[in-house]
């Protein structure tokens, strides 16, 4: 059935593997930042026209009652040599987004959460959305001028996150500091899913 | 031809340089869902057959694409360069496949995020920006 990506195709390209990220927090907390700080372009835009799916109405007979909502998406391209690409891709952090989230989450190595501590409560969705659905998950501590600076601790705390879940300061505007978080993550990611060194995630509700 | 919209500047029909003239739907004549599979936002695509002028039915966004997919770019990619949704591409690259002119790469399945050497591959490559 695959006939346009038949033998004779396969075997004259070879195309990377994508891999993608995501940089989650709430509006303004530095999501779009960190991926143009990081990302070899500067971010780029694209637009989904998703279907709310949250109503339970049948496919067949409620078309009409369906709501379509366009979600723009910042998004950042990392090549890793020829066998890689990393994409970044800032994700809508309000909570009626969540069926954005359910569609960018699926095969996702892990996500970045930017905290921006004079807004805490903002990042709260994100945390509940990636504990739940069990993605790997960093909280990355956006350091605003004249913001005042708290103790990872406090931050943990405050977010209820488990000892396993890191929680680094960074600047989103420095590419060294964007850099550093997600090797944070991916450290994470790897230490999760390969090792179990870190915790099981909380099964889903 | 008049337009459905209620949007005044959407019914301005303008030419090639200026603008879209056509609503997305209209490039994929009506259909929402590409002919085949899952198509990610990160989903690679290639072009495998540059030579598109001897084909009927295809529009000028189609030529656009295997222009653009010389050198591999994701669903997103081809999306934000367009200025289409990404839900549009995904139909038109669809046509592009079914035809054999470009190749996709399937986007990996949650469970190949558990290939060890691909996390090494990104740490390391990471380590060295």
């Amino acid at each position: 059935m695959d006939s346009g990506r038949s033998d004779r195709d396969a075997g004259r390209v070879k195309l990377p593997t994508a891999i993608k990220i995501l940089v989650a927090g709430g509006f303004g907390a530095g999501k779009t930042t960190m991926v143009g700080s990081v990302s070899e372009t500067r971010p780029l835009r694209t637009e989904e026209l998703l279907t709310d799916r949250g109503t339970d109405v049948d496919d067949l007979s409620g078309v009409e009652a369906k709501k379509t909502t366009t979600v723009a998406m910042d998004f950042g391209r990392i090549s890793i040599g020829d066998t890689h690409v990393l994409y970044l891709f800032g994700t809508p952090g309000q909570r009626r987004f969540w069926f954005v989230w359910d569609e960018l989450a699926l095969g996702a190595m892990g996500a970045v959460v930017i905290a921006d501590t004079r807004r805490l409560a903002d990042c709260f969705p994100s945390v509940d959305y990636f504990e739940r659905r069990g993605t790997p998950f960093v909280v990355a501590v956006n350091c605003f001028e004249g913001a005042r600076r708290y103790d990872l601790d406090e931050i943990r705390l405050a977010l209820d996150l488990g000892v396993d879940i890191p929680v680094v300061l960074c600047d989103a505007r420095m590419r060294e500091s964007s850099k550093n978080v997600l090797l944070t993550l991916v450290q994470h990611a790897m230490d999760t899913r390969l090792t179990g060194t870190a915790a099981a995630p909380s099964a889903a509700p | 031809m008049t337009s459905l919209s209620d949007d005044p500047a959407e019914e301005q029909w303008l030419d090639d340089e200026a603008g879209r003239i056509v609503r997305p739907y209209v490039m994929t004549r009506g259909r929402t869902q590409p002919s085949r599979g899952q198509i990610d936002l990160i989903t690679l695509v290639v072009t495998t057959n540059p030579v598109t002028s001897g084909e009927v039915g295809l529009g000028p966004e189609h030529h656009t694409i295997v222009r653009l997919c010389e050198r591999p770019l994701s669903v997103a990619e081809i999306a934000a360069s367009l200025d289409l949704p990404a839900g549009t591409v995904r139909v038109l690259l669809g046509d592009l496949v079914d035809r054999g002119l470009v190749a996709i790469q399937e986007p990996a399945q949650e469970i190949n995020v558990l290939d060890l050497e691909t996390y090494k591959a990104v740490l390391n490559g990471l380590r060295t920006l």
